[in-house]
């Protein structure tokens, strides 16, 4: 009894109450009910979210390396961007595409010297270069049937991963002449072609497409002089599409293939493509 | 009276936040790939006054001999960056939020008004929308920034296909320069913004992750719908 009556008491006050031009504090109230809310979603999602990011991140960079074959070295999932990132610049590739050219006077003198790597029995090699095609054939080159053949030069700002670049003249054989003249049209349609140094130290793997571009030369010649040991003689290629690191000095064997052959740097955790 | 008023639309906050991230780790692996030929000083008639960088800074962040790896991180978040930033852009422009964004003629002007208001030499700051004067063109300027990181980057990035882009930049050995400015450009912005995030204070930080801001509106709006009662007081 009292209990009900109680209620019947107290309702008219509350009918009372929101009738009242107080409606001010209830307004208030749900908003800033709303605001509560809203911050609690929005911070609770971004918290979450920014977890989940940093656990990403961990998660990439704690990742294994990838299993190492004709690449190696580098986080897998970052090996596999970089081989997708390489596809998809590949689409923008053209041999129409030229390196800019420079005047030869305003080449470096003091060409810069980076590395020996494979520079062992350099000088035994005695300027024969093996040509091994993906049959299995080959046949012996001497730099003096190249150096027979026409000269192309080229003066361009050499491009070294490192960051640096340099204005630099080489010359030599045009690498599509060098395929024309030696009977290896056939083999320019594989995929890939390789070189290698004479002590085996030092090798590269080059998509068919920047090989065949234009300006690859097969350089004996810098600044208009024989190539100096330092700088990869007797024959060493000049690739004005790659980095540095694919331009191999003291070229011994040259070889085709449908798949990528070695690769100095890739083997070292350095993009296989390469490309500029 | 405490009023909900929208600000930041929710793909202006994911873009903010997740650009946060990508940019840092950016400028990370930038240094990483810098680091093998760090040739960059602030030299004034032969005498240098900063090197970039010094010893100590690289070993503190264990930058040292890591420029693959540099390259590896710095060409996969390239990605995420450029689409996060056409993102950004995209909304920016089809939503029409450039109006409240782009700096107008009178910014320039007001821009010192505000610096000055923000210094606590002036005590009132010109009137503004969403952003002052000064924060449309700090905001408009880091978006051209990062336009600018793209392109210098495809500069250094492919030379030989992108030569016409290359030549743009003043050629490649200037593209690097750029790049590198600009990253220094953004260290810049990321302190001042700090700052001025702090000084602004709480209900404009919150905005920026819950998309409003909580303002207190003096007069009940129940007094402001009534007709003609503000013909006095203009």
């Amino acid at each position: 009894m009292s209990r009900k009556a109680n209620l019947l008491n107290h309702y008219p006050e509350r009918i009372k109450m929101e009738n009242k031009p107080e409606k001010k504090t209830k307004v208030a109230i749900t908003t800033e009910q709303k605001i509560k809310r809203r911050d609690f979603i929005s911070f609770g999602v971004f918290g979450v979210l920014s977890v989940a990011a940093y656990k990403g991140w961990r998660l990439l960079y704690t990742s294994p390396n990838e299993v190492a074959g004709v690449t190696a070295g580098v986080r897998a999932p970052l090996r596999r961007a970089l081989n997708k990132t390489e596809l998809a610049f590949r689409r923008v590739f053209s041999n129409k595409n030229l390196v800019k050219t420079y005047p030869k006077e305003m080449a470096a003198k003091n060409v810069r010297h980076n590395s020996d790597i494979g520079s062992k029995g350099a000088e035994t090699s005695g300027g024969v270069i093996q040509v091994i095609k993906n049959n299995g054939e080959s046949q012996n080159i001497t730099l003096d049937q190249i150096k027979a053949l026409k000269k192309t030069e080229i003066v361009y700002d050499f491009k070294c991963v490192e960051g640096w670049d340099q204005i630099q003249y080489w010359g030599g054989l045009k690498f599509t002449d060098f395929v024309e003249h030696f009977g290896l049209t056939d083999q320019a349609k594989l995929a890939y072609v390789g070189m290698m140094t004479p002590d085996k130290g030092y090798y590269v793997g080059l998509d068919m497409d920047s090989a065949m571009h234009p300006q690859t030369i097969l350089a004996y010649e810098m600044n208009g002089q024989p190539l100096p040991l330092k700088h990869g003689a007797p024959l060493r290629l000049i690739i004005p599409v790659k980095y540095g690191i694919k331009n191999i000095k003291r070229i011994g064997s040259i070889y085709f293939s449908n798949t990528r052959p070695r690769d100095y740097w890739a083997e070292n955790g350095y993009d296989y493509y390469s490309g500029l | 009276m405490k009023v909900i008023k929208e600000k930041h639309s929710f793909l202006m906050r994911w873009t903010h936040w997740v650009n946060f991230p990508i940019l840092a780790i950016m400028i990370w692996s930038g240094l990483l790939i810098y680091w093998a030929d760090d040739e960059y000083k602030i030299e004034i008639a032969g005498k240098t006054y900063f090197h970039f960088f010094p010893d100590g800074f690289y070993n503190l962040l264990h930058i040292p001999q890591r420029l693959a790896e540099g390259m590896a991180f710095h060409f996969l978040f390239m990605w995420f960056f450029v689409i996060n930033g056409l993102i950004y852009i995209l909304y920016t422009v089809l939503s029409g939020q450039w109006r409240e964004l782009l700096p107008q003629k009178k910014s320039f002007k007001e821009a010192w008004l505000v610096l000055l208001h923000d210094l606590h030499i002036r005590k009132s700051a010109p009137p503004q929308d969403k952003y002052n004067a000064a924060q449309r063109i700090a905001y408009t300027a880091i978006i051209v920034m990062g336009a600018g990181s793209v392109f210098t980057g495809l500069s250094i990035y492919k030379p030989v296909q992108f030569h016409t882009l290359t030549w743009l930049c003043g050629g490649y050995h200037a593209a690097r320069i750029e790049h590198f400015i600009l990253t220094i450009g953004y260290v810049l912005f990321f302190v001042i913004h700090i700052i001025q995030v702090i000084l602004a204070g709480w209900s404009n930080f919150r905005s920026v992750i819950s998309g409003f801001e909580v303002v207190n509106e003096p007069k009940s709006q129940f007094v402001e719908s009534l007709p003609g009662e503000n013909k006095d007081g203009e």
